[in-house]
């Protein structure tokens, strides 16, 4: 699974940086919500193996238990049954090598940009050792200048790069990407996608994208499971052998689209 | 009165110079004001006071009104030069008002004498009571000042901290929040009795009541504001490897600082009349007291200077706290009507 990494400028950049991916097991996790005295199931049974490195998109119809499986992976939950491990090691809790990226950028409003990037290191007593990392991260997603603005400074594409900045600082393993795109404007979008991407090339973590615009996790996964109406199960998966920078008007994406939305029951409209 | 009026009249007449908009605006303004106090000066001075008088500050409540006109008018004229002056324009209309208010009390109390006397003193009453019993006024001002700051602060961060454990520990927010429901809604002076003879002394009472008075609205609000935190906040700083202290610290309290303020803001309305009626009614100190104590001889003028000083007071403590609050929360700016 390994294999998908490009081989254009990805490499030598990444032997640069010490952080690398991790292995993301999920073994029959089930979940429910308990709703006024009833059991809501959300996830049926699900199975899934992600390698080093891999970018695994979740796509799924909204309200499926994408994002729920994305809190239960960040360890933000406990699930209601199975196992899910990193590296191995059952997820007991957050921790900070398994950063979420949600879909609203939640920056703290009284926090300027700086200090909000700064969270992390803050809140692992490392802000003394790597305060140098911060000015990495500001200079990586393209906000250098804006360390002293509030976050209702900033525009909605500029706010979601600060909140990627402040996953980014700490060197995750696996950066859990929780519909970051979703709010944005269209032309906002296709930039940081193409970001989102060279990042991902760089840096070398796991990432697991949630979305629910089959045409983003074409661009951006190179395996991408499509989940079934809640309680989701695991209905078809799909491997995207092409290579990066992908193009949207690329045959073989259209080809792969069109797979894609046969198994989200779509293929009249298409 | 905008500046872009303002800009935009410059911009048509340059013709006129350095004398243009708003700086001529503020120029004549300014000497209206100087006329208005020297107007009030003239009419104190030199129109005697009613027969039967002894009031022996007419002359220099004329000579302070002559000065602060005299003052005024350099202050115009030199704010032509200088464009800094130029911002006390804003005032004008306020110096105006007062001019004109000061003069008709003048002419109505100390000239025609329409007003019965004593319950309707003249300015120069006022003047001599805050000059002649400055010591008397100054000792009930450090009495009431000490008293409000002791309970105040006390009641404010044992209601802060009070309104963090409830907003965040279940197992405190199950005994603390009936009791703050039962006993919460009562006024503070309700256990005035009770206070006075539980507590050794008068002072310890009244910092007992104007803390309670303090710390309820503090206390409720705090955990109002805490119990509002946005739970994706918690989730993002608990990815990011917080512990429960950062949680409280870091994440909940910021969060909950303008909920924070506005018990702050409502704690210091509550203890101002917590202050005044402990004062009348238990401790022999304070402009509360003084108050009473001005009544009980019919001592109209004393009275209102201690009435005037309270409100000073008052306003000016309102006033720090809005600093202070600007200060904290200066990144509430452009997301909250300021």
């Amino acid at each position: 699974m390994v294999g998908v990494h490009p081989q254009s400028e990805g490499d030598d950049l990444k032997d640069r940086n010490p952080a690398h991916g991790m292995i993301l097991t999920i073994r029959d996790v089930s979940h429910h919500f308990a709703l006024g005295g009833q059991l809501l199931p959300v996830l049926d049974r699900i199975s899934l193996r992600i390698g080093d490195g891999e970018f695994v998109a979740l796509l799924g119809p909204s309200g499926c238990g994408k994002s729920t499986l994305l809190r239960l992976v960040a360890g933000l939950d406990p699930p209601s049954a199975g196992h899910l491990l990193a590296e191995g090691e059952a997820i007991e809790g957050p921790d900070p090598s398994r950063v979420v990226v949600f879909q609203d950028p939640t920056l703290y409003p009284w926090r300027t940009v700086w200090s909000n990037i700064a969270l992390g290191l803050q809140a692992r007593g490392l802000l003394r050792t790597r305060r140098e990392r911060i000015e990495d991260a500001l200079r990586l997603v393209g906000l250098t200048g804006f360390a002293n603005a509030y976050p209702h400074q900033l525009s909605g594409g500029m706010a979601q790069r600060a909140a990627l900045a402040r996953a980014l600082v700490n060197d995750p393993k696996l950066l859990i990407l929780d519909e970051p795109l979703g709010q944005l404007d269209a032309l906002t979008r296709i930039t940081m996608q193409g970001e989102l991407v060279s990042l991902w090339q760089r840096a070398g973590f796991t990432a697991l994208l949630v979305t629910h615009d089959v045409e983003e996790a074409l661009l951006l996964a190179g395996r991408v499971i499509v989940l079934s109406e809640r309680p989701a199960h695991i209905k078809a998966e799909i491997v995207n052998p092409l290579p990066y920078p992908r193009h949207r008007g690329d045959p073989q994406l259209a080809e792969l689209r069109h797979e894609v939305f046969g198994h989200l029951g779509l293929n009249a409209v298409w | 009165m905008s500046t872009i009026a303002d800009e935009a009249s410059t911009g048509r007449k340059p013709a006129l110079g350095f004398l243009a908009g708003s700086a001529l605006r503020s120029l004549i303004g300014g000497l209206a004001a100087a006329g208005a106090w020297l107007a009030v000066a003239v009419l104190t001075g030199f129109w005697p006071d009613r027969p039967e008088s002894d009031w022996s500050y007419t002359d220099a409540l004329a000579v302070t009104c002559a000065a602060l006109a005299v003052a005024l008018a350099m202050a115009s004229i030199a704010g032509v030069r200088f464009a800094g002056l130029r911002r006390v324009q804003r005032l004008t209309p306020w110096l105006i008002a007062l001019a004109l208010f000061l003069g008709a009390w003048e002419a109505i109390t100390a000239k025609f004498g329409l007003l019965p006397l004593p319950f309707f003193p003249p300015p120069q009453a006022i003047v001599e009571v805050v000059i002649d019993d400055r010591a008397l006024l100054g000792a009930g001002i450090f009495a009431s000042f000490r008293l409000l700051a002791t309970g105040y602060l006390l009641g404010a961060a044992i209601g802060f901290v009070t309104g963090v454990a409830v907003g965040w520990s279940r197992l405190v927010g199950y005994w603390v929040h009936p009791l703050l429901r039962f006993i919460g809604p009562l006024p503070a002076t309700a256990w005035l009795p009770f206070a006075f003879f539980v507590f050794p002394s008068s002072f310890s009472a009244s910092i007992f009541l104007i803390a309670l008075a303090t710390g309820f609205p503090v206390t409720v609000l705090t955990w109002s504001g805490v119990a509002s935190v946005n739970s994706a906040y918690y989730d993002i700083a608990r990815t990011l490897g917080a512990s429960r202290r950062f949680l409280v610290l870091k994440v909940a309290i910021p969060a909950a600082m303008p909920h924070v303020f506005v018990g702050l803001f409502m704690g210091l309305g509550n203890s101002f009349a917590v202050l005044v009626v402990a004062e009348m009614l238990g401790v022999k100190a304070g402009l509360g007291w003084y108050l009473q104590w001005a009544q009980g001889w019919a001592a109209y003028a004393n009275m209102y200077a201690a009435l005037l000083i309270m409100a000073f007071l008052c306003s000016g403590l309102i006033t720090v706290l809005f600093r202070l609050r600007d200060r904290l929360l200066s990144w509430q700016k452009g997301l909250v009507r300021w």
